[in-house]
């Protein structure tokens, strides 16, 4: 047992002693969770418009203002003729180009009809189809006032509640997929490059022939990390809490467990990864590599997993970010407790054994 | 032996921070020497190395090694000379030829001269089997061996050898020295730093370093009869303790 | 001139013999090209649907009916009640509830008008909005085929005033996210592949040894480190060209503009990439340090990069930090000229910024690169 934990220590001294290390293990989750906290959103804001008017009538002076007092959108661009809109779109700075067809105040006095177009570049279909949304929205707030003195009949008037995110705001949405996504990454990589590390220079061997099992070993070299980890969920939960808002409706313990878990779970798939590599570059590269983009897609963290492809569904199962990101939304959105997660948790914890069962299984095998 | 002095090294110093790792040293090496570097084992002497084959830059004092300043003018030594590092620096991946052919054209030598150096030097270490074997494969001596050589491919003035024959067996460290002579023999100057005191026997003269000072410089003779010693391994005892 | 074929011909030789790495850097990036590419997108589908019917009448079955036959909507569940209701969604098993009250088709009739409750899970703010769309215009079409067929709106009525929006949707008629993100997932793979290799390859020499070798002999810094970075270069260049060719076979993006552009564009970034991996190599003794700051950065420029979120909904000081930021010039590029045409004029702006910083970046890497400590 002395022996034991006298690894753990010297484990400890390696990790502190690396400053620059330590720097980036705990300086960089701060900066990224700071970032992205305020950068990555979905909500659009002042989105370049242009407006080809072919009637310059009141009514489209109107709408036109409307348009621009809106927050959404920032008019600054007029344009004459329809193969102007190729060219500016071409620029790549206006987003959306508003035709109104000739004589459009008096169409809509005679008919009571008249004609927007609402051109978007669509080469970002999620871009695009907000701002349609949007540009749809304002008229038909527009047309309400229009027709406030004619009684619609037989009308179903829709009451829409937003729940567990009123406001809409994209924060509730990606802060918990940040949370994730810094601490699998960092802590699969650092065990990973830990383990391979010793591999290279050697001293692995010393520890194959030392009297520790290697069950021993594998807890030693992680258990540094589990600390630093910890260490840094604390952070970035205070940080969502305090700085973004988030707020936490249900269990801070169910949240705190559950982190511990999800740490652990990532770290075990650290160590797996280092016994199929042999250098350090090849460790971190499958961290890297295999392990960022499809965390970043797959986990349900920015695209719902319930549009991907039947296939890709099934594959996302397997990453451990996604169930992790629906236990934090839960707990923290939502407010709901174990009975509701319950499922996810079994999920995790079967992953972690997985992952540390068959590691010890190949660092034995090294052994014989 | 002539007396051109092909390294002269005064009152050079090396200090990180506060520790002076290399306390004013000066010495001379004349060309055709082998001259040993001593001391005991983190003294300097590979810090001192590095300043003379201008990968250090000194704290202060002056070196010049083959002609020119190690301060001012350290590529201009690099053509002149060839280095052996402690830790083994050939590429692993490649194989014995491919390591040979990249430092010959490292070091500007022509295909054809590389093809010329390259048979010789595969025939004379007996490498012939192993010659598309990667580097790694090899067993130590066999290393030891190809990178010594390969430091002179480009017959350089003057070879720096850094603990050339740690960890072989005593045959192989025997054939080391008969390459040594040979190279000395044909007028290369060989600087060797080492802490295995029987080699300093085969040295012309030697230089022993204590807490980065020089502390005794001679041929290992006349330091045998100074310091009333039997062999150098005993004149480093005296010296280190007094 | 001659060094630098031998610094390049061991690069190579080292690259394809490291057996490990090469599926790494060939077939990792091309296999997540092909799956990532699917899961890439913003579209609603599939979106589970639940309903409490306190109505049970004809006119809300024939609206309940009108959800069951969407093909955004899945999973339709029948609750009896509110707490089953409000628990499968606590569960995460419905994200729109649609509520039909008591006497829904009476006050239809006799009041001209009733209320529809819909209760949608909000925590995916973007996915909620477009699917209150949805519901929207089910409901909205469904209200006018009723009027029109249960209750005869007379010719007397007064018809409202309508603007009527058309959206067009240029460059992408479908909407298909593939053709938005394949582009930029290949930008992010050619960044990831040539800023991991050049930021650990020379930082790896340094651990192991061979670096000291190298800067005992009279090579020059800048022979050193051509040689060294173009390899690098020929594999970025490589990763783009198989990029898109899967991109045009398998996803059918169209490629629009011109390809030497879009190749002349690619060079140069690549240059940036590769400065930025040997400035950290100088400046880390370990791989391990190494590969930290590589990947700091690399999340950080991925992720405000723009592919996955617009630029221009970021906050002033964000979108001025992008300004830094290779990846957003070269997704912006790569999408402006293969799905716009866009021409040399037209990312003008784009490419000289690339080429300023691809002369700052790789001036400080060679100035830091010190031969002599």
């Amino acid at each position: 047992m002395k022996r034991f934990i006298g690894f753990i220590k010297k484990e400890f001294y390696h990790i502190f002693r690396d400053r620059r290390s330590l720097f980036i293990l705990f300086g960089m989750p701060i900066a990224q969770i700071l970032l992205f906290g305020f950068a990555i959103t979905n909500e659009i804001n002042n989105v370049d418009i242009a407006i080809l008017d072919h009637s310059k009538d009141a009514t489209t002076e109107e709408i036109i203002n409307k348009i621009s007092a809106s927050k959404y959108f920032s008019v600054n661009q007029f344009i004459e003729k329809e193969s102007d809109i190729e060219t500016i779109f071409k620029k790549g700075k206006v987003k959306a180009v508003l035709n109104f067809e000739k004589d459009f105040s008096k169409n809509l006095i005679k008919d009571h009809n008249a004609t927007l177009q609402i051109i978007t570049d669509a080469t970002d279909p999620n871009t695009a189809n907000t701002i349609s949304n949007f540009v749809n929205a304002i008229l038909t707030q527009y047309q309400k006032e229009l027709n406030k003195d004619i009684t619609i009949e037989y009308q179903i008037v829709p009451r829409t509640r937003m729940v567990y995110n009123p406001e809409l705001k994209s924060v509730y949405m990606f802060v918990p997929g940040v949370m994730t996504i810094i601490l699998m990454l960092v802590s699969a990589m650092m065990t990973s490059i830990s383990i391979t590390r010793e591999k290279e220079l050697g001293t692995m061997e010393i520890l194959l022939v030392s009297p520790l099992k290697p069950l021993q070993v594998i807890i030693g070299k992680v258990f540094p990390y589990i600390f630093l980890s910890i260490i840094n969920a604390l952070v970035i939960i205070v940080l969502s809490i305090f700085i973004f808002k988030m707020p936490v409706q249900g269990s801070l313990v169910l949240l705190g467990l559950e982190s511990i878990l999800f740490i652990i779970s990532a770290l075990a798939l650290g160590i797996l990864i280092s016994t199929i590599s042999a250098t350090q570059q090849t460790a971190m590269m499958i961290s890297l590599m295999g392990l960022m983009l499809p965390v970043i897609l797959l986990s349900g963290f920015i695209f719902p997993i319930s549009s991907m492809p039947i296939p890709l569904q099934v594959i996302s199962n397997i990453i451990p970010a996604k169930w992790f990101i629906i236990i934090i939304k839960g707990i923290m959105l939502k407010g709901v407790g174990l009975q509701y997660v319950w499922k996810e948790t079994l999920i995790l914890f079967g992953m972690t054994v997985f992952f540390i069962g068959l590691s010890v299984k190949k660092y034995k095998i090294r052994l014989e | 032996m002539n007396n051109e002095r092909v390294i002269q090294v005064e009152g050079l110093t090396k200090m990180f921070g506060d520790f002076t790792a290399v306390n004013a040293i000066t010495f001379e090496v004349n060309k055709g020497e082998i001259f040993g570097f001593l001391s005991a084992n983190g003294a300097g002497k590979t810090t001192a190395m590095k300043m003379l084959v201008g990968i250090s830059n000194p704290t202060s004092g002056k070196a010049n090694v083959a002609g020119f300043d190690v301060f001012t003018n350290a590529e201009e030594i690099k053509k002149n000379i060839g280095y052996m590092s402690q830790k083994f620096a050939l590429y692993d991946d490649l194989t014995v030829k491919e390591n040979i052919t990249f430092f010959g054209g490292i070091y500007g030598l022509s295909r054809k001269r590389i093809k010329e150096k390259s048979a010789i030097l595969i025939q004379e270490l007996g490498l012939e089997k192993v010659a598309n074997k990667l580097v790694g494969a090899l067993p130590l001596g066999w290393k030891q061996k190809l990178s010594f050589s390969v430091s002179l491919l480009h017959d350089p003035k003057i070879v720096f050898l850094d603990e050339p024959t740690g960890g072989v067996d005593p045959i192989t460290r025997r054939q080391f020295w008969e390459m040594i002579y040979k190279a000395a023999h044909q007028g290369t100057t060989v600087f060797v730093t080492t802490h295995y005191m029987d080699e300093a026997e085969y040295c012309d003269r030697v230089s022993i370093m204590v807490n980065g000072k020089i502390e005794a410089l001679d041929t290992p003779k006349k330091l045998k009869e100074q310091f009333k010693a039997d062999n150098m391994n005993d004149v480093f005892l005296k010296l280190a303790r007094g | 001139m001659k060094i630098i074929l031998y610094i390049i011909q061991k690069e190579f030789k080292q690259i394809f013999r490291n057996k490990g790495m090469l599926p790494i850097i060939f077939v990792l990036p091309l296999l997540q090209l092909i799956i990532l590419s699917n899961a890439a997108t913003f579209e609603v589908k599939n979106i589970k649907f639940g309903y409490i019917d306190s109505d049970h009448t004809s006119t809300s079955r024939a609206l309940i009916e009108k959800f069951n036959a969407s093909t955004y909507f899945e999973v339709s569940t029948d609750f009896p009640s509110e707490q089953l209701a409000s628990a499968a969604m606590l569960k995460g098993e419905v994200d729109v509830l649609l509520e039909i009250p008591n006497y829904f088709e009476r006050d239809l009739q006799k009041e001209k008008h009733n209320n529809l409750g819909i209760t949608i899970n909000a925590i995916d703010g973007a996915a909620a909005g477009v699917e209150n769309v949805y519901v929207t215009q089910i409901v909205q079409r469904f209200n006018k085929n009723l009027k029109v067929d249960l209750f005869q709106v007379s010719d007397k009525q007064i018809q409202p005033i309508n603007i009527e929006t058309v959206p067009l949707f240029w460059y992408n008629e479908t909407l298909n996210y593939k053709t938005f993100m394949v582009p930029g997932i290949l930008v992010l793979l050619v960044t990831m592949i040539t800023l991991f290799l050049s930021g650990m390859n020379i930082v790896r020499e340094k651990e192991i040894g061979t670096l000291e070798q190298i800067n005992v002999t009279p090579i020059r810094k800048s022979q050193f480190i051509i040689g060294k970075l173009f390899p690098f270069w020929v594999i970025g260049m490589g990763i783009l060209t198989v990029g898109l060719i899967i991109a045009r076979v398998i996803f059918n993006v169209p490629i629009v503009g011109s390809l030497p552009l879009m190749y002349l564009y690619t060079s140069i970034y690549i240059l940036v990439i590769l400065g930025i991996g040997l400035f950290i190599s100088n400046f880390t003794d370990t791989q391990q340090q190494a590969m930290f700051i590589a990947w700091f950065f690399t999340v950080i420029f991925i992720l405000m990069s723009g592919l996955f979120t617009p630029i221009e909904s970021m906050p002033e000081w964000a979108q001025i930090l992008t300004e830094f930021n290779p990846i957003k010039y070269f997704v912006e590029v790569m999408r402006m000229v293969m799905l716009k045409g866009s021409g040399f004029m037209d990312i003008l702006p784009q490419l000289s910024k690339t080429i300023l910083y691809a002369f700052i970046m790789n001036g400080l890497a060679i100035w830091s690169y010190k031969k002599t400590n």
